[in-house]
């Protein structure tokens, strides 16, 4: 690829403007056509080389999960031949370790909502305040985001350990004895230990997309509500929580595409277990498709996270960007 | 008098203000500092240290956890594949989405648009959703085993958000300078290898460092494709030792905390750039 955009550059050098549209100004109509066949090769070699890439290696796959996904195909030899129509799908919505993923999928975005954001946006308004040591705060806070998702997650699995970890010591240090768990070998508070563990890592991230919106905020609206007799909780409810609605729905959106595609964290803290109380979509695919062969009813599994991803980010931008005219997912019309 | 007391009073009031302020943030920061330390710790104590003494300091010390770590060639070998696979990522995703962003900021022509939502698509494309297909193609192409198997594909999945960043920022660039430099005889590569890329050095260096931290911590896509561990990288080397010494707390632990110091250094070093990136790829994005 690199050759192609090297010889763009031996062309001897032509002046006036590169518009592919045809111009106005002199040159003559042959000059004219001259000049826009060279911009169009401009052009083109330029968008090669990210379009080759893009297309072979995240569209080309995600077609290829399409078609694969009506077949009965253990992934070996060539292209799938066992047309099997849509049974990959209906054994799915049959199956309930996926039923179970989507309402898994569910209270990890509930959970983040409710508990993860609100708390990333007061600290960010906390850290927005004149005091000590803010900018070490803020490094610090954000620390875990910068560590990989495995390092994380093996660290957390040493950390809940009953034998030798420091989770329940710490419970019982602080008397709270009787919420000692076995953390992530216990079906029913697995799930809420892994989402200890992403809100630890997480949190900070969205914090600091709440600073940087709350900096872009100017202090004169608030000052104003201040000077009109607004209390704290008023000026926040009222004046900083509104002109934060562009982040905070960003904010929101990243999370719940985060949950949707959820793996490295849960497979390197439970692989899924005990007995698939921690799976997620992305889990299950995995374990089928790489762990059983069974590339066709894995593909359908991609397949439906794709449409369910695609449907939520059409459907959010539709609905709920829709207001804002900074953050368009895709494409940004309003800057043509 | 009153006066004078009144001003005291909201002395005071500050005062207890900043001091409510700071328990919050120290409380919280403690939740981030105590895994971690408790890892560092953890490193230094034997297994048996580790269940009868777990908040104390580790009496004797054992060091022999981390000069382990440090002696291991595999630990080495994985530091420097996750560095090349980085870099290498970082190199091509820039080269690449530097030119098409050059075309999409400067150029107008039919089906720009639609091209341009094609790539911002993909921003929400999960990377999860196309690993399987990804396998399977990269395997019919030869790529397992192989560091390219990984650089290109990162290199195609970091390209939307690494293309509107850029993007964002040529058009910042007034259109009187291009037009300058093409007066003076600069070609279209001439101008944007000569003037628009030193000019966008901030921006390159945002969507550089975001590159190399999503491939440095990349782990789906290192798990599936590199079989030998020859290639591992660190996510993938740190899964494999926890599984290996799953007995051996203390050993896991000194792996993990030295596994998490080039990245931790980075961080540090590059933090501004990160975050920046980071900020500008989900507004903007």
């Amino acid at each position: 690829m690199k050759p192609e955009t090297l010889a763009a550059d031996k062309r001897p050098a032509q002046p006036g403007p590169r518009r592919a549209r045809p111009s106005s100004d002199g040159g003559g109509a042959a000059g004219r056509r001259r000049n826009r066949r060279r911009t169009l090769m401009t052009i083109t070699l330029f968008l090669l080389p990210a379009l080759v890439l893009f297309v072979l290696l995240v569209l080309a796959p995600i077609l290829l999960a399409a078609y694969a996904s009506v077949f009965k195909w253990n992934g070996f030899g060539g292209l799938p031949t066992n047309f099997i129509g849509l049974d990959n799908f209906t054994r799915m919505f049959e199956d309930p370790v996926f039923l179970g993923d989507l309402w898994r999928g569910l209270i990890l975005i509930v959970l983040s909502l409710v508990v993860q954001l609100p708390l990333a946006l007061g600290l960010a308004l906390l850290l927005n305040q004149p005091m000590r040591g803010r900018a070490f705060y803020r490094l610090l806070f954000f620390a875990p985001y910068v560590l990989s998702e495995v390092i994380t997650a093996v660290l957390f699995t040493m950390f809940f350990s009953p034998e030798r970890g420091l989770a329940n010591e710490m419970l019982s240090m602080i008397g709270l004895e009787e919420l000692s768990s076995t953390w992530l070998s216990d079906p029913s508070s697995v799930m809420y230990s892994v989402f200890i563990v992403m809100t630890w890592k997480y949190f900070g991230f969205h914090m600091i997309l709440y600073l940087a919106g709350r900096q872009g905020i100017p202090n004169e609206l608030i000052e104003a509500a201040q000077l009109d007799g607004a209390t704290g909780w008023k000026v926040f409810r009222h004046v900083t929580l509104p002109l934060l609605g562009p982040t905070i729905r960003i904010s929101a959106f990243l999370s719940i595409i985060g949950a949707i595609q959820l793996f490295d964290l849960v497979w390197v803290l439970t692989e899924g277990g005990p007995i698939h109380s921690s799976e997620t979509m992305a889990i299950t695919m995995f374990t089928f498709g790489f762990g059983r062969y069974q590339v066709g009813y894995a593909s359908a599994i991609s397949v439906v996270m794709f449409l369910i991803s695609l449907v939520f980010a059409l459907g959010y931008q539709r609905f709920v960007l829709r207001r804002d005219t900074e953050g368009a997912i895709t494409g940004m019309r309003d800057q043509r | 008098m009153s006066h004078i007391s009144s001003r005291e009073r909201a002395r005071t009031q500050r005062r207890l203000r900043h001091l409510g302020l700071h328990t919050i943030v120290i409380a919280i920061g403690a939740l981030i500092v105590v895994p971690i330390g408790y890892g560092v710790l953890g490193g230094f104590k034997s297994n048996q240290q580790l269940s009868t003494n777990p908040f104390g300091l580790p009496s004797p010390w054992v060091v022999s956890n981390y000069t382990d770590v440090l002696a291991s060639p595999d630990f080495w070998r994985q530091v420097g594949n996750s560095t090349f696979i980085a870099i290498a990522t970082a190199l091509i995703v820039v080269a690449t989405a530097a030119l098409a962003g050059f075309v999409f900021a400067r150029f107008a022509f039919r089906g720009r648009e639609l091209l341009f939502t094609l790539f911002t698509m993909g921003l929400m494309f999960p990377f999860a959703v196309a690993i399987l297909p990804l396998f399977v193609l990269l395997r019919a192409m030869g790529l397992l085993d192989n560091p390219l198997g990984v650089i290109l594909p990162q290199a195609a999945f970091a390209l939307p958000v690494t293309i509107v960043i850029l993007r964002g920022f040529f058009r910042t660039i007034p259109g009187e300078v291009e037009e300058a430099a093409t007066l003076d005889g600069c070609s279209a590569f001439g101008f944007f290898w000569r003037i628009l890329l030193p000019m966008a050095r901030p921006a390159i260096a945002t969507v550089s460092v975001l590159a190399v931290v999503n491939s440095w911590n990349n782990f789906f896509l290192p798990l599936v494709v590199f079989n030998s561990p020859e290639w591992w990288t660190i996510p993938v080397g740190v899964q494999q030792f926890s599984g290996q010494y799953s007995t051996d707390t203390a050993k896991v632990l000194a792996y993990v905390i030295v596994a998490m110091l080039p990245a931790l250094g980075f961080y540090a070093v590059a933090e501004r750039q990160l975050i920046s990136g980071l900020t500008a790829g989900a507004t903007k994005g």
